[in-house]
């Protein structure tokens, strides 16, 4: 019983490693990558589409509205990035039906990971809204009294990120475990069901998240109005 | 330990292969195809809206048309009524000056007929009238009608007014060819002499004589000698018969002639009454 995939370690060269970890996100991107090349290879532009391509537009075109709902006026930029935070965490998720899957998300390693993307994705789409200086100073926002509160609080907010989520996927894996050792009948089905939809829920507050960071990060002293939130 | 530095750099590694796939095959495809279909929406609707406007161009200017046509064609209705209207009247008043004109050359045809029947009359009565004339002096006359003109003529000769007679007798005498005697019909060579001897013994002198006849004389003789004639004839009184019937005629026309345009009807009824008045006379 390994408390994370981490450990599961397939085949390791001094520092370099195969873990459960890895193996299992590689799987994700394949079949993420791979189903959406397979249905977006033939897209259709006419009214007329395919199920499955009623299936990515709906999906996609949420999360926009999502992070449009936010605040980011401009969602294309982001959902490149939140999109996929959103979409690897749903799918780590969703896969733990799958049996002698490890979800990746179950990893401190891999939310961690996560964690410090955000962590760089919010200063970085930060500065490219309003410069260096401006972003900078944002952080002395209201008073420079408050730029140690500031710092201390983005550093403790990617920390929370990556912790929130590893506990939950950790926790549903290991009460899974658990239960099967102690009762191996449909109980584990109910811990499952709620195991997914906990998932989920952890996939929206992550890619949500994120999403609010980055909107705090760019719209701080840019009160312009939003055209497009009026949709 | 439960973070692993490699593991965590290799997630996030891993993390940003996976953005650029899924951008590359996800987002980007997907919202071009619905950027596309949108925008062939918009296209179609404004298309849809262009046709719309198009065709109710269309209508507006079919209407337009239409009513013009309308228009047109009620215009010419109205000038075809018109002038059917006006042709109607035109021929209309063409019908009645024919038909006037007909009557009157109707009329004047009745009114010349019924003059030629009165002339036909008269000449018919003319020739009765003679006819019963001498067939009454035929048989009335011991001796034939021609004798007896003969007579008179002698008679009459002799019986010259002095004026008359030396008048008479100058032409005789200045006439350079001789005196022409016309009758109606030839006289017998006893009268020829009778008449010779009369006209001897009244001028006293030997003349030359002619005889000729000429049937329009109408039972009578003539004498005639370098413009003077001594005649008689029943023509004579036929004549005077002819006059007074020809004015009684005359007259009737007139009056006729003015009640003409007051009633033509009665026209036909008015010549009986100059035979009545012949009658009476």
């Amino acid at each position: 019983m390994h408390l994370s995939p981490d450990q599961m370690i397939f085949w390791q060269f001094g520092f370099l490693k195969l873990n459960a970890t890895i193996v299992f996100t590689w799987g994700l991107m394949f079949v993420l990558a791979v189903g959406s090349k397979l249905i977006t290879r033939r897209l259709s532009v006419d009214l007329k589409r395919s199920r499955w391509q009623n299936l990515l537009e709906i999906v996609v075109t949420a999360i926009q509205k999502q992070i449009e709902e936010v605040g980011l006026s401009e969602p294309r930029k982001y959902l490149g990035f939140i999109g996929t935070l959103f979409l690897f965490v749903a799918a780590a998720a969703l896969c733990t039906i799958i049996p002698g899957y490890q979800p990746p998300t179950g990893s401190l390693s891999t939310t961690a990971a996560l964690a410090l993307c955000v962590f760089v994705a919010v200063p970085f789409f930060g500065i490219m809204e309003q410069g260096v200086g401006n972003y900078l100073k944002s952080y002395m926002k209201p008073t420079f009294i408050m730029l140690p509160f500031n710092i201390i609080s983005e550093l403790s907010r990617t920390l929370a990120l990556s912790v929130r989520l590893f506990g939950n996927m950790m926790s549903g894996a290991m009460i899974i475990a658990i239960l099967l050792t102690i009762m191996p009948f449909i109980f584990p089905i109910l811990m499952t069901v709620l195991g997914l939809l906990t998932g989920m829920v952890q996939a929206y507050i992550f890619g949500i998240l994120a999403a609010v960071y980055i909107a705090a990060a760019t719209r701080v002293r840019k009160p312009k109005p939003e055209p497009e939130a009026a949709h | 330990m439960l973070i692993d530095w490699f593991t965590v750099g290799a997630q996030v590694l891993n993390f940003l292969i996976l953005v650029w796939l899924l951008k590359r095959f996800l987002y980007k495809p997907i919202l071009h195809a619905i950027d596309e279909r949108e925008k062939r929406i918009a296209t179609e609707l404004a298309n849809a809206d262009k046709k719309k406007a198009e065709a109710q161009k269309e209508r507006d200017e079919f209407q337009h048309k239409n009513e013009e046509l309308d228009q047109q064609r009620a215009a010419l209705l109205g000038k075809a009524t018109n002038e059917a209207q006006a042709e109607r009247q035109r021929l209309l008043d063409e019908a009645r000056k024919a038909a006037a004109v007909l009557s009157s050359k109707l009329q004047e045809t009745s009114r010349n007929e019924e003059h030629a029947l009165h002339q036909a009359i008269r000449r018919r009565t003319q020739q009765e009238v003679f006819a019963i004339a001498r067939k009454a002096l035929t048989d009335l006359a011991t001796t034939s009608l021609e004798e007896r003109l003969g007579e008179v003529f002698t008679r009459r000769l002799r019986e010259m007014d002095g004026k008359m007679k030396a008048g008479l007798a100058e032409a005789l005498k200045t006439a350079s060819g001789p005196a022409i005697v016309r009758s109606a019909f030839d006289l017998p060579a006893e009268q020829r002499a009778a008449i010779q001897n009369a006209l001897n013994e009244t001028f006293s002198a030997e003349i030359r004589v002619r005889f000729e006849t000429a049937p329009d004389l109408i039972s009578g003789i003539e004498l005639t000698t370098n413009g003077l004639k001594v005649a008689w004839s029943i023509a004579d009184y036929l004549a005077s018969l002819e006059k007074g019937v020809d004015e009684l005629m005359k007259e009737q026309d007139k009056r006729e002639a003015k009640a003409e345009p007051k009633a033509e009807a009665k026209a036909k009824s008015k010549p009986e009454d100059p035979k009545l008045e012949t009658k009476s006379k």
